[in-house]
């Protein structure tokens, strides 16, 4: 209880800042919260702004599906095979931390301006870390639980089904987190550059026309849903690693 | 050398040169992808004449900055939040949420804020590793094991020298891999910053060559990027790596 209400307290004091910026360095540059929430309120309740939400959205479903599948397939083959585990390991970690961005024109030239680039550079953000969880996930899983198996002949598919997957639940969720944290900000630096639609795109339109309210409104509403869906990733992950454990 | 690190050899350089093939017998257009034997000879014409030399050090300088200050300001904050248990607790659910922010649509707020300069560039790299800076700075204030602290106190060392002497060296693990984190992520906060709006850089001249439709420019510099990136990323690795080792870990 105590914890809810300093966390809120923190909540006041960012606020605050917020507000003494605004005093500080006028309207041009910041509008105060109040203003944010009323255009943020202003925007969910006009007609032209659900469609870019849709927009953000659906490239992001759409990505996370193929990372989490993809991701979820790389990471079990190699885990499941010591020596690719090896050599692909430290290949998947450098990978994640390049600057993904400057791959983002090859990926306009194959895929064309619109929904399918946006998804593609979600995706290849969103893939790697998933692909590095279950691939920690499955390495770590007790080397007895495979013995059992053998033991019963479980056929490789009763294996990945009935042990690797439920053993690597927790840690998948983990990867998930992280993957929907890039995964979104892959899509939405997609949008930022060369895109006619979705949130991104309204957030450096409105820089174009100096509508600072505006972008601050989308900027708070992408960061309250971000923020909920990864609330709620990090119950479930904690949860599910205190019942392994 | 290992066998996985052969291996592993074998198959980048199997990758390259299956793009290499892919690209010259054209599966892969012109218009999409140039060889990468023809990125690497542009980007060696362009390093000679010394054309983005300018945009080179720019970003490396941003870099270095976004870096210093993530490394500093987040091991000081980090330290502040241990010492204050009940502030930490506060922001523990915002510091586990942080990175789901994508903080990075604030970048064209600092543009305004700021101006089209270097310090909206900067403070979107430091925002990228200052947080991983300050997990990593509590997850290693949190292991050092308390029987060191009080050996310390046993020995009659003042607080600084038992920060110096004894906490310092027992989170060495944890804010390296902190330091690892930050500098990857102050690289790909910069790169993308610039690459998105700005008016110099490498990342905006990848921009600029790809609105030019000037794909030799734009290959060689990616490639120079990714060259970079992972020599740098490997440096780190391995002098945590030769830490790890010396700790027998």
């Amino acid at each position: 209880m105590r914890q809810a209400l300093d966390s809120l307290g923190f909540v006041l004091v960012l606020l605050a800042i917020w507000q003494g910026l605004h005093w500080f360095a006028g309207d041009i540059a910041i509008a105060s919260p109040l203003d944010t929430a009323r255009r943020a309120a202003a925007l969910l309740a006009s007609d032209q702004f659900w469609p870019h939400f849709r927009e953000t959205f659906a490239a992001l479903g759409y990505a996370l599906l193929i990372a989490v599948l993809g991701g979820l397939t790389i990471g079990l083959l190699l885990g499941l095979h010591r020596l690719s585990g090896e050599v692909a390991e430290p290949i998947l970690v450098s990978l994640y931390s390049l600057p993904k961005i400057t791959l983002y024109p090859l990926i306009l030239l194959v895929f064309g301006l619109g929904m399918s680039a946006k998804v593609a550079f979600g995706a290849i953000h969103g893939i790697i870390p998933v692909a590095i969880f279950t691939l920690g996930a499955v390495r770590t899983i007790r080397p007895v639980y495979f013995r059992t198996a053998r033991v019963m002949r479980l056929s490789t598919r009763q294996l990945v089904t009935g042990i690797v997957l439920p053993a690597a639940v927790p840690e998948l969720v983990s990867g998930l987190r992280v993957g929907f944290a890039l995964t979104l900000l892959g899509v939405l630096i997609g949008e930022m550059f060369a895109s006619q639609r979705g949130l991104g795109y309204l957030v450096m339109n409105a820089i174009g026309t100096l509508d600072v309210p505006t972008m601050m409104a989308v900027v708070l509403l992408l960061a309250i849903v971000a923020v909920l869906v990864s609330a709620a990733l990090l119950h479930l992950d904690r949860r599910l690693h205190q019942r392994a454990a | 050398m290992k066998r996985a690190t052969w291996i592993r050899t074998l198959v980048i350089v199997g990758f390259v040169l299956l793009l290499e093939a892919l690209c010259r017998w054209g599966a892969i257009g012109r218009m999409t992808m140039i060889p990468p034997s023809a990125m690497a000879e542009h980007l060696w014409k362009l390093l000679q004449e010394g054309r983005y030399n300018g945009d080179i050090v720019q970003t490396l300088r941003n870099v270095l900055a976004a870096f210093v200050l993530a490394v500093v300001g987040g091991f000081v904050l980090g330290s502040l939040l241990h010492a204050w248990p009940r502030a930490r607790r506060a922001v523990d659910p915002f510091l586990a949420t942080y990175y789901a922010i994508p903080f990075f649509a604030f970048y064209p707020l600092l543009v305004v804020i700021f101006g089209l300069n270097a310090a909206p560039v900067i403070l979107i790299g430091f925002l990228f590793g200052v947080v991983a800076m300050i997990l990593n700075t509590l997850n290693g204030l949190d292991r050092i094991p308390p029987v060191l602290v009080k050996t310390a106190r046993i020995a009659g060392l003042g607080p600084l020298r038992t920060a110096l002497l004894v906490k310092l060296p027992s989170a060495a693990p944890q804010l390296f891999t902190g330091i690892k984190l930050a500098i990857a992520y102050s690289f790909i906060g910069v790169i993308a910053a610039e690459f998105i709006m700005s008016t110099s850089g490498l990342g905006y001249s990848i921009a600029y060559a790809f609105n030019n439709f000037d794909n030799r420019t734009m290959y060689a510099l990616m490639l120079f990027i990714i060259v970079l990136v992972t020599v740098v990323n490997a440096f780190f690795h391995v002098w945590e790596r030769r830490i790890m080792a010396r700790r027998g870990l």
